[in-house]
């Protein structure tokens, strides 16, 4: 009774019917969908700018020794000079800061024009309890927000672990500025795009340290590799205890402090 | 058996609107687009394409080799050379047109070296406006190699941030040596040869515990029951003690 009725209002199919169309449908339809989704094909295409560096070879990450920073800002202003930062108090891929806690445990936090051009001293030296610089920049993390929350995929981690921005496609909605948990990134006045410590890629490529580490004359900067065993910042995680800022957020950062304090944000 | 006729017209409308599709993404997204990742390859080259500004130190001692080891032997071996001298990148390319400046005025070396509470302990500081006001630093000191031009006779030369609470404190009085024997070596080599500390209770005692022959109006305790197992530093900062 109700096949009689069905049959009256649609044309059937019989199965093998069916599934002989089902089946020539998807193979029409599986060349185009793979066209729209464009598996990514990791091709040997080597995407780096200078001949000879293999991205898969390195995993960046910096140490940091609180103990060692003198608060000199050279740091701020190489930075500034290497990555055309503007020169204003209020653009920095990476800053130093000072840090006072008085005898109420009152803590302060300061850092004049990124600490470039030194500090001015603090109010009364009596009344401290202790005071410390704490250089700050991207921590290129390892699982990071910024990248997350990216409408375009203007921003990402490459291959060598370095957080970087793609200024020809970011279209400057400033969702990663607010995403990051460090205050790391800004956004260019003139460009008009996100900017951020990029760990120096350019002299990465090239066998060179970041700016930073190059000119900082303590040693509280060490730049290496994270995940190998004899390079500098291998023995720094070695021989210091060392912290990262707000693990609780599950960035997995790749900036280590050694000797931080724990008022440190 | 036949496809009603509204399937044909659909499957074209599908056909076409996935050929729309198709071909808008493969004229919008850049081809090097997802290659290694949700973003355009290519810029990765264009990043790592970007000028450098510091050449880094080993260009410099390709040419300025004699500068290179008499920095390697001194205190400022660990100071690149372009941290004074800025970046050199051009300089490296064209020699001789592009010279590299020297800062030789008063301002400079104090970014480093003035003194700062919050700077480590035994960093190297002074007070610019006591310390030879008008002279430039490079009269007495060579920034390649730096040393004090005498060996430091007083302990602030280094140890500016105990120097300085000392003298707001009621130990103000007290010369360093009071309390702390300094091997002459200690001098040229601060982290190798360290000074003492008192070792023992008695040695605070002597002004401070209540039968000390100290006529002063230091504060006294029994030296016998006051926190007996600790040493007196332990607890009280000797460089600032609490007043209370």
């Amino acid at each position: 009774m109700r096949d009689e009725d069905r049959s009256r209002s649609l044309p059937l199919l019989d199965r093998r019917q069916f599934v002989q169309a089902a089946v020539a449908a998807c193979g029409t339809a599986a060349p185009l969908l793979v066209a729209v989704i464009r598996l990514p094909a990791a091709t040997a295409q080597e995407a780096s700018g200078a001949a000879g560096y293999d991205p898969t070879d390195h995993y960046y990450g910096m140490g940091i020794d609180i103990e060692r920073c003198i608060g000199c800002g050279r740091c701020v202003a190489a930075c500034k000079a290497e990555n055309d930062v503007p020169l204003d108090a209020s653009h920095f891929n990476t800053w130093v800061e000072r840090y006072v806690i008085d005898n109420d445990g009152e803590v302060t936090v300061d850092s004049p024009n990124g600490g470039m051009d030194g500090f001015p001293p603090p109010a009364s030296e009596g009344g401290m309890r202790r005071t410390f610089f704490v250089p700050k920049l991207c921590n290129h993390c390892a699982n990071p927000p910024c990248v997350q929350v990216c409408p375009v995929g203007a921003t990402f981690s490459t291959r060598d672990g370095v957080v970087l921005v793609d200024e020809q496609y970011c279209i400057g909605c400033r969702y990663c500025i607010q995403a990051c948990p460090y205050g790391a990134r800004w956004f260019h006045p003139t460009k008009h795009v996100a900017a951020k410590c990029t760990l120096c890629y350019h002299r990465l490529v090239r066998g060179l340290v970041p700016a930073c580490v190059e000119v900082c004359p303590t040693g509280a900067r060490i730049f290496g590799e994270v995940e190998q065993r004899a390079t500098p910042l291998a023995r720094f995680m070695r021989m210091n205890d060392v912290q990262v800022l707000k693990p609780h957020l599950n960035t997995k950062p790749k900036v280590y402090y050694a000797n931080l304090d724990g008022e440190v944000r | 058996m036949t496809l009603p006729p509204q399937v044909p017209r659909l499957a074209i409308v599908f056909a076409l609107a996935i050929a729309a599709l198709v071909g808008a993404r493969s004229f919008l997204v850049p081809a090097s687009f997802g290659r290694f990742g949700h973003y355009r390859a290519v810029a990765v080259d264009s990043i790592a394409a970007r000028p450098i500004h510091y050449a880094g130190r080993q260009e410099c001692e390709e040419c300025h080799d004699a500068i290179a080891a008499e920095r390697i032997r001194g205190n400022h071996r660990g100071v690149a050379c372009e941290v004074c001298h800025g970046p050199q990148a051009a300089h490296v390319t064209d020699p001789v047109n592009v010279q590299p400046p020297a800062p030789r005025d008063r301002a400079f070396c104090p970014r480093c070296h003035a003194y700062s509470q919050s700077r480590p302990t035994g960093f190297p500081q002074i007070d610019p406006a006591a310390h030879n006001p008008l002279k430039p630093c490079i009269t007495c000191h060579d920034p390649h190699a730096p040393v004090p031009p005498i060996v430091p006779e007083s302990c602030s030369a280094c140890h500016g941030q105990i120097a300085r609470l000392k003298a707001l404190s009621h130990h103000v009085n007290l010369p360093c040596v009071t309390c702390h024997d300094v091997p002459q070596r200690h001098k040229t080599f601060p982290h190798a040869v360290r000074p003492t500390k008192p070792a023992e209770r008695s040695f605070c005692g002597r002004c401070h515990d209540k039968a000390a022959p100290s006529s002063t109006g230091a504060p006294r305790i029994d030296l016998a029951t006051h926190n007996p197992r600790y040493l007196c530093w332990q607890c009280h900062y000797p460089h600032y003690p609490e007043t209370e």
